[in-house]
């Protein structure tokens, strides 16, 4: 599963990027650079900007203003990088049809689709569980699947958008389990989290982004400790940043 | 994708079928516009069969009101035009859209009635005054109203009768624009009059309270004519077996044919094709 | 009146009347030859609708629907005139075959089966986009996934394009000219033989006619069941 043979994407640059939908702003000059070890985690309140990032990041949107890049290069083809949407969609088809699907989408030979997809179901805790129809599966089952899915593509870059969110505890800890297995691995994650507890426990790197400005980033430790800005502080506190 | 094998599967067989009933249709085969009374009497489920039998020759018949038929000859989307109105079928030829017409046969018309006759025109032997008495009495009347055959013929007995249907029509004269069966179940539903043709009344199943009242007046003899369409003006046309088939019908073979359809042992048709004034 | 002939016409169905059961052939032959056609040209066609944007893309799909209503008729008489002898396709020589029954029927099942596609393409395309986009895949590609599992509700838009196909009778009669053995289908049959008054055939080709449209609904049905199952 690891075999990082072509050109890396990290590090994933931003130069006083921003995105502009009409007269709103989502993304303003933001500047950021992930690199790998340890994953990206994304914070702030609702609508700061956290999805638009990750999808920007993936390769989905261009950019209004500003550059990005992709280990230095200006374009890249997303063959190693993997994103899991906010409200993942299954497609209307069994639990291990939809890890194919992905497989094939990948352009994985046929021969490999059996093994990989035994193997990704089983990390994400969904073996027994091939033949279910996967619209039939709980809202648990669904996001580990979509995981399974993910992780088809055999990315070195993992985007993930609020993985946890409304998830019960157990399968939270199997998502965040995951996340960890792979990043020893080699994966580079880059995850956005509601709950402050998470980040603190899977960061990395901590990126608080409030009205599409990154407001302030540093290692985990350092950033719940002693955050540098007035914003960091009160969101960290728990006050609503308006 | 596991269906695409199967679905070229299926468009090459419909592909196929689609190809085969083309070249089927190439066996030796002709087109006859002719009407529908002809067909609803039931000679052509009787004829054609023998006529295939002896020559190989598939005769299909498109079946119309005669001014239809006549005008499928014109458009060049039969070979052979099969009719009985001669006024019309002159008309055919001197427009230049047939090459012959030969005379095959005749059948008669009849007037039907309900039981109860409210004109009181049963067993007359003068259709004309038969007409009169209808609109006198206003008694309800089916005309086919399709330019047929006995379409025609009914409007020639109205002028017979020193009618002008015309101006003279009024609530009980409905003209339905339909084949013969249907301006028979028509009448019988409504207790009316109607002009039918032999042919058609003796093979009709749902006569109900209907019956012939009037019948043998010379003027309901209803003669048939058979002309090839012209090749001239039509290339497509299959002039060798067209001339076949209308040579059978006048030949001694082809007219004893004709003569020895029966319905409940009746005969329908009257060969006359030696008799040059038909 | 009512009770002989419904006897002798179930006798008709029930022995397997050689004439019965041709006329059922080739209808069956006919409208099933027209789906086909209809979907080849349909399916496609919808899809396309459904995933591209260009202009005028709403009166496309407002004009596609209004042609699911074509009156038989009308269709007829269209092909009937550009088949005939006299007309622009005449050398074609297609004019009272089965051929111009299919071409005829084929023209009233497309729009229907192609504004069914339509649809249905577009409300999965709604609910696939993003994940389709996230997983970076192709047109090509998005295009047989859509339809593939879309493929119950695609199922059932064919289904009711052959009801239709096999229901109606103003454009066969008019382009297949009712020939007995050649192009007179069931519902041409009903027609013709209603009119001379020989009810038996009729009926009996009526009951057939029923018959099949219920194994029709019985078939979508079972496509809408199958789809739940799966889709879950």
């Amino acid at each position: 599963m690891t075999m990082r043979a072509s050109a890396s994407d990290l590090p994933i640059t931003f130069v006083e990027a921003g995105i502009l939908a009409g007269e709103v702003t989502i993304l303003d000059n933001i500047s950021l650079s992930i690199g790998s070890g340890a994953p990206t985690v994304l914070i702030g309140p609702n609508g700061s900007g956290k999805t638009t990032l990750l999808r920007a990041a993936m390769g989905l949107l261009p950019l209004t203003r500003g550059r990005i890049s992709w280990g230095g290069r200006k374009l890249s083809p997303p063959t190693r990088r993997a994103i899991l949407l906010q409200r993942p969609t299954m497609l209307r088809r069994r639990a291990a049809d939809n890890v194919r699907y992905a497989l094939g989408a990948a352009g994985v030979p046929r021969s490999e689709h059996d093994q990989r997809t035994a193997d990704l179901l089983a990390l994400v805790g969904l073996k027994g569980l091939e033949r279910r129809p996967a619209r039939r599966l709980s809202g648990g089952e669904q996001q580990r699947l979509a995981l399974a899915r993910a992780l088809a593509r055999d990315p070195a870059v993992l985007f993930l958008d609020e993985p946890t969110a409304s998830l019960d505890p157990y399968t939270t800890m199997a998502i965040e389990d995951v996340v960890r297995t792979i990043t020893a691995r080699g994966v580079k994650v880059v995850m956005s989290t509601h709950d402050l507890g998470e980040a603190k426990r899977m960061g990395g790197e901590i990126v608080l982004l409030h009205r599409g400005r990154l407001v302030e980033t540093g290692p985990a430790a350092a950033f719940f400790a002693s955050p540098s800005t007035q914003e960091a502080r009160k969101f960290i506190a728990g006050e609503l940043l308006v | 994708m596991r269906s695409r094998p199967k679905l070229i599967a299926a468009v090459a067989l419909a592909g196929a079928v689609f190809a085969a009933q083309l070249t089927f249709a190439q066996d030796k085969s002709i087109m006859v516009a002719s009407t529908t009374s002809t067909q609803d009497s039931g000679l052509f489920e009787y004829l054609l069969p023998l006529y295939k039998q002896k020559t190989g020759v598939i005769v299909k018949v498109v079946a119309q009101g005669t001014g239809q038929a006549l005008d499928t000859g014109r458009r060049g989307d039969a070979d052979v035009v099969f009719v009985h109105a001669k006024s019309a079928e002159l008309k055919f030829l001197s427009e230049g859209q047939g090459v012959k017409r030969y005379p095959v046969m005749y059948n008669d018309f009849v007037l039907i009635g309900p039981k109860s006759d409210p004109a009181g025109i049963k067993g007359l032997k003068d259709v004309a005054k038969a007409f009169a008495a209808i609109k006198d009495k206003q008694a309800s009347f089916i005309s086919r109203g399709d330019r047929s055959g006995t379409h025609i013929a009914e409007l020639q007995l109205w002028k017979d009768s020193g009618i002008d249907i015309e101006k003279d029509k009024g609530q009980w004269y409905k003209s339905i624009g339909q084949g013969m069966g249907a301006a028979l179940n028509t009448a019988g539903a409504g207790n009316a009059y109607v002009l039918s043709d032999r042919g058609t009344w003796i093979h009709f199943q749902n006569k109900g309270d209907l019956q012939i009242l009037v019948e043998g007046d010379k003027r309901m003899f209803n003669q048939y004519g058979v002309m090839l369409v012209n090749p001239e003006k039509h290339p497509n046309v299959k002039k060798d077996l067209g001339q076949q088939f209308i040579d059978y019908l006048i030949s001694p073979e082809g007219q004893n044919d004709i003569a020895n359809y029966k319905i409940n042992g009746e005969q329908l048709f009257y060969p006359n094709a030696n008799d040059p004034s038909a | 009146m009512a009770m002989p002939e419904n006897v002798s016409a179930l006798h008709l169905v029930l022995t397997g009347d050689p004439v019965l059961f041709a006329i059922v052939q080739l209808s069956l032959i006919v409208s099933l030859s027209a789906v086909l056609f209809a979907a080849l040209i349909g399916v496609p066609l919808g899809a396309l609708i459904a995933l591209t944007r260009f202009h005028g893309r709403e009166a496309v799909i407002v004009v596609l629907n209004a042609l699911m209503g074509l009156p038989p008729v009308v269709v007829g008489l269209a092909v009937f005139l550009s088949l005939s002898r006299s007309g622009p396709l005449g050398s074609w020589g297609l004019l009272f075959t089965p051929q111009a029954m299919v071409i005829a029927q084929t023209i009233l099942v497309a729009p229907i089966i192609a504004a069914l596609s339509r649809q249905t393409i577009e409300d999965l395309w709604v609910e696939y986009q993003d994940e389709l986009a996230a997983m970076n895949v192709g047109p090509a590609r998005r295009v047989m996934t859509l339809i593939w599992d879309a493929r119950f509700s695609l199922v059932t838009a064919l289904l009711a394009g052959f009801g239709r196909a096999a229901a109606e009778v103003g454009a066969i009669i008019i382009v297949g000219g009712n020939i007995e053995g050649f192009t007179r289908t069931m519902t041409t049959a009903i027609a013709l033989e209603t009119s001379k008054g020989d009810l038996p055939l009729a009926i009996g080709l009526g009951m057939v006619l029923i018959f099949i449209i219920v194994v029709i609904n019985t078939l979508a049905w079972g496509a809408r069941r199958a789809g739940e199952h799966y889709a879950g």
